[in-house]
């Protein structure tokens, strides 16, 4: 009997990644808990990381008839002093010994991992995107060139010359040409031989060399270009600017609103550059450059100046960041207090500095939870930046209260700008 | 010829050569000495990953898509990669060809040995086991996988996945009550289900004709005029097994709801015997590869050194821990059943005084194989334990019997322990732990009201005080009144008939909207 030996090493794997997907499907609303407690505690950077989630397993389980209770026989190994009639003392509910006791609740959770596509894509519903597909970014792209195979036109220049060669070597073989030592061989036979195959040998040089001609060493047909095609090419870097305003009145219920918009921001950047730097900004009255855990959670209080912010991101972009080199995009975030004076510098900053070199400028006014967004009164700050969008100004500004608006109104920033672009063009 | 030349190989590597030389040996070892009987062999080497996903769908190469298989997947593989469970090392599938999956990562010993477990031992089990036989179909049922999963994705397409998840929750709910327990007219021939499948679907397209909807009935006869005997004799009751109910009577399902609870129903009861089996299965298996492994050291095939490997991991597959071990968590079946097959072993070829006394049918036979050979194919766990567990073997296990009675203030009684008096309780009420008519709880149709509300009763006969769990029985439960459309009642009653609980379930509308 032949025995069948088959290596399946190679089939497709993930057999279970569609059942695993409808698992993610169906666990929605649990897995989403769970991912938006782990992207609270996480930094930006992580998010993309994907990662480890808790789901309660109760939540999920799947229910059977079971039995429990009522007197129980059970025979086990391992009888070291018992004798037929010792009553053993009950062990405690959770000690119960034998099988099935205290099972069913050892699991109540499980831990499983999120690949990185799962984790962003649960974190983007959650904040109710509708649809990542029609997303549409102004992109800015610039034209390169790429290597596109040969051609047999071109200009000189591009003539490749090892694929030339080798072209016409595979065409000498193939048409038998002879080679230069059968030719020095027969030659050679000639210096010295009998009259009769000197006639013979003649002929045959003769014959060789007029084939030799024939078939030319290089021919044009050999000849082949490297092809080039010019390709839009996404310019492959960009800096985000996140500026906060952490004066006393904003509240950690605004600071998270501000987190959840710089991270879909970076989440949105990260997919379509390959290098997103992120530089945080936070500003009292003074503006300091600081990391991530200092900006959201560093204690600072102060008055306001906006300008101050704006002025350090411009110090920044002239000292580290090109604008040749990269896109500038920048996120606000502030409840809407500025100081009276200030309108004016900052006002100026953006316009002259700050707006030119940018691709975007977001401006996020936080407010109150529970607050209707559309019952605040125009801040300082709001009014400014209206201002400066009626004159047209490429910002984009809106206000949010609920975590639940965060998708929309980045969505809404987004088509905006695009909007924007085709009218100006 | 020197003695390199006789091994199989050398080391931990393995090619596919050396697994066909593996194989090629162990055949004849298998089938020469040990005089088994097979189904052809067909062996897959896969990754782990492959391996855990074929765990994730009850160790099936096709399967249809379900987000239960997924959770299994998410969360076998979460405890493997915290390294707190390993992999099995193989997995079979009772078909023919019988397929055994070998992981990549195991050594040239490890696959010696799977290949003796899974692709003799388990093999031999599944082609002459009588419930087996009885109840299984290893030529159709791969290609009852195969079309089980074409005909599940090809309902969503047409009623949508929602409706189609929804039927197979509640099925698989009730799949442990989709058993038929005792054989019928005609054993399970799944070709032929398939076949059978297609044209009833044929048909019916064929057949449709939207105006025999509007043709006038004639006056019904009113179902209250058949007497309740009769009502009951046609529909079958009482009924244990709830799919088939359904299936047949639910007056809502449309036909390819009743299609897929027969495709549960199929694949519950192949699996059925499985679970009947688990000793005696994983005890032939490790006996047949402890016999195919010894035997091919002794030809000087394996090294020393490759044999203590495999000695190691026959050791840790067929370690008992004692109830007071923090490892203990039941009979590990693949001890249990090793055990006392080489009991067996020992008792034919060489009994005592005591093994004659007990199994004078076996004992000083001679023929070990040939004895073996018919225990094989002739028990389930339950018969075979009771039958074949001797006293030298309780003594070995030292088993001891614990009777636990709440009433009983004092505390948990010992009942039997490992001696003269103790042997033959011990021996029952091991085998009765391994009674499937025992394990699962007796749940019944019993009676449909057909003249008024269409109500489904069943009811549960408790066993020993044991009541069912009340959140997972009104979630079967109301599973059951969404397929059954009208409400379910469910009865708990002791043996003298009185009536411990009562449960009742309303049909979310949510089957019928679909």
């Amino acid at each position: 009997m032949a025995i069948h030996i088959v290596d399946r090493r190679l089939n497709p794997g993930s057999k279970s990644l569609e059942n695993r997907q409808r698992f993610l499907r169906r666990a929605k609303a649990l897995v989403q808990g769970a991912v938006k407690k782990s992207s609270q505690e996480r930094d930006i950077k992580d998010v993309l990381e994907g990662g480890e989630v808790s789901v309660p397993i109760d939540g999920m389980d799947e229910p059977r008839f079971r039995r429990e209770g009522g007197t129980r026989d059970m025979v086990l190994p391992g009888n070291k002093k018992f004798v037929e009639g010792d009553m053993l003392p009950r062990p405690n509910q959770s000690g119960g010994k034998g099988r099935g006791a205290g099972e069913g609740d050892s699991e109540d959770t499980f831990r499983f991992v999120l690949s990185r596509d799962e984790f962003v894509d649960l974190f983007l519903d959650d904040l109710e995107l509708p649809d990542l597909a029609k997303r549409k970014l102004a992109e800015v792209e610039c034209e390169g060139i790429r290597r596109a195979g040969y051609s047999t036109s071109g200009s000189p220049a591009n003539i490749s010359v090892s694929r030339t060669v080798s072209r016409a070597l595979a065409r000498r073989v193939a048409l038998r040409r002879p080679r230069p030592e059968e030719l020095a061989a027969l030659e050679a036979e000639l210096e010295d031989c009998s009259e009769a195959r000197r006639v013979e040998l003649l002929a045959e040089i003769e014959a060789l060399k007029a084939k030799i001609k024939r078939i030319p060493f290089i021919d044009p047909i050999d000849i082949r270009y490297r092809r080039f095609e010019t390709v839009p090419k996404p310019v492959a870097q960009a800096v985000m600017f996140c500026l906060m305003d952490v004066s006393g009145s904003m509240t950690e219920h605004m600071k998270d609103l501000a987190k959840r918009f710089y991270m879909l921001l970076y989440v949105f950047l990260k997919r379509r550059y390959r290098h997103v730097e992120i530089v945080f900004i936070r500003h009292t009255d003074r503006a300091e450059e600081v990391d991530e855990q200092t900006f959201f959670y560093g204690p600072a209080s102060g008055g306001t100046l906006v300008s101050s912010a704006l002025q350090a991101m411009h110090d920044i972009v002239r000292t580290r960041f090109r604008p040749e080199d990269w896109n500038i995009y920048a996120a606000q975030a502030s409840d809407g207090d500025n100081s009276y004076a200030d309108g004016e510098v900052a006002s100026r900053l953006l316009t002259d500095k700050i707006l030119p070199v940018s691709q975007f400028f977001a401006y996020l006014e936080v407010g109150q939870e529970n607050g209707l967004s559309y019952e605040m009164p125009n801040s300082a700050l709001w009014t400014l930046y209206e201002g400066l969008r009626a004159n047209g100004a490429p910002l984009s500004m809106r206000k949010v209260n609920e975590r639940s608006e965060i998708f929309p109104v980045f969505h809404d920033l987004f088509q905006r700008r695009s909007q924007q672009e085709r009218t100006a063009s | 010829m020197t003695a390199t030349d006789q091994l199989l190989f050398q080391g931990a590597d393995w090619d596919f050569r050396t697994l066909q030389k593996i194989c090629d040996t162990c055949e004849q070892v298998a089938c020469d000495e040990l005089g088994l009987n097979v189904y052809p062999n067909q062996i897959e080497v896969i990754t782990a990953e492959q391996m855990l996903d074929a765990y994730s769908s009850v160790g099936m190469p096709l399967f249809y898509k379900h987000w239960s298989f997924g959770k299994h997947f998410a969360f076998q593989e979460a405890s493997y990669r915290k390294g707190l469970m390993g992999l099995a090392y193989e997995i079979v599938i009772n078909s023919s060809p019988c397929i055994s999956y070998l992981m990549e990562e195991n050594t040239a010993t490890m696959q010696t040995l799977v290949i003796a477990h899974a692709a003799f031992g388990h093999n031999h089990f599944f082609k002459n086991n009588y419930l087996f036989k009885q109840w299984t179909d290893a030529d159709g049922i791969l290609d009852y996988l195969e079309f089980a999963k074409r005909y599940v994705a090809h309902c969503e397409d047409r009623h949508g996945r929602q409706a189609v998840e929804h039927t197979l929750d509640a099925a698989h709910a009730l799949m442990s009550h989709g058993i038929d327990r005792y054989p019928g007219k005609k054993s399970l021939d799944l070709r032929a289900e398939e076949k059978r499948a297609g044209r009833r679907r044929a048909h019916e397209e064929a057949a449709f004709n939207d105006l025999w909807r509007t043709v006038p009935g004639g006056k019904v006869k009113s179902s209250a005029i058949l007497d309740v005997e009769r009502r009951r004799q046609m529909l079958g009751l009482p009924q244990e097994n709830l799919l088939y109910f359904l299936e047949k009577t639910a007056p809502r399902l449309r036909p390819w709801q009743r299609e897929l609870l027969r495709i549960v129903r199929h694949i519950a009861q192949y699996f059925y015997p499985q679970s009947q089996t688990k000793v005696m299965n994983e005890g032939t298996a490790t006996y047949v590869h402890y016999r195919i492994m010894s035997r091919l050291h002794q030809q000087g095939r394996l090294t020393d050194g490759n044999f203590l490997e495999f000695l190691q991991s026959h050791t840790n597959v067929v370690f008992q821990p004692e109830f007071d071990d923090p490892r203990y968590s039941g009979f590990n079946p693949y001890a249990l059943g090793f055990a006392m097959m080489q009991d067996i072993e020992r008792i034919v070829t060489d009994p005592d005084a005591e093994d004659r006394e007990w199994f004078p049918d076996i004992a000083g036979k001679g023929d070990a194989m040939a004895v073996l050979r018919d225990i094989w194919a002739n028990y389930r766990d339950e018969s075979f334990i009771s039958q074949f567990m001797s006293p030298r073997l309780m003594r070995h296990f030292r088993l001891f019997h614990l009777h636990d009675d709440p009433e009983e203030r004092a505390g948990i009684l010992v009942d039997a322990i490992h001696n003269e008096r103790g042997y033959r309780r011990l021996r029952r009420e091991l085998a009765r732990q391994y009674d499937v008519g025992f394990i699962d709880p007796n749940i019944e149709v019993v009676d449909v009201d057909l003249a008024g509300d269409r109500r489904l009763m069943l009811r549960h006969t408790v066993v020993k005080g044991a009541q069912l769990t009340e959140t997972d029985t009104k979630r079967v439960l109301q599973h059951l009144a969404d397929l059954w459309s009208y409400d379910v009642s469910l009865v708990e009653s002791d043996a003298s008939g009185t009536v411990l609980k009562e449960y009742v379930a309303h049909p979310r509308n949510i089957s019928v909207a679909a």
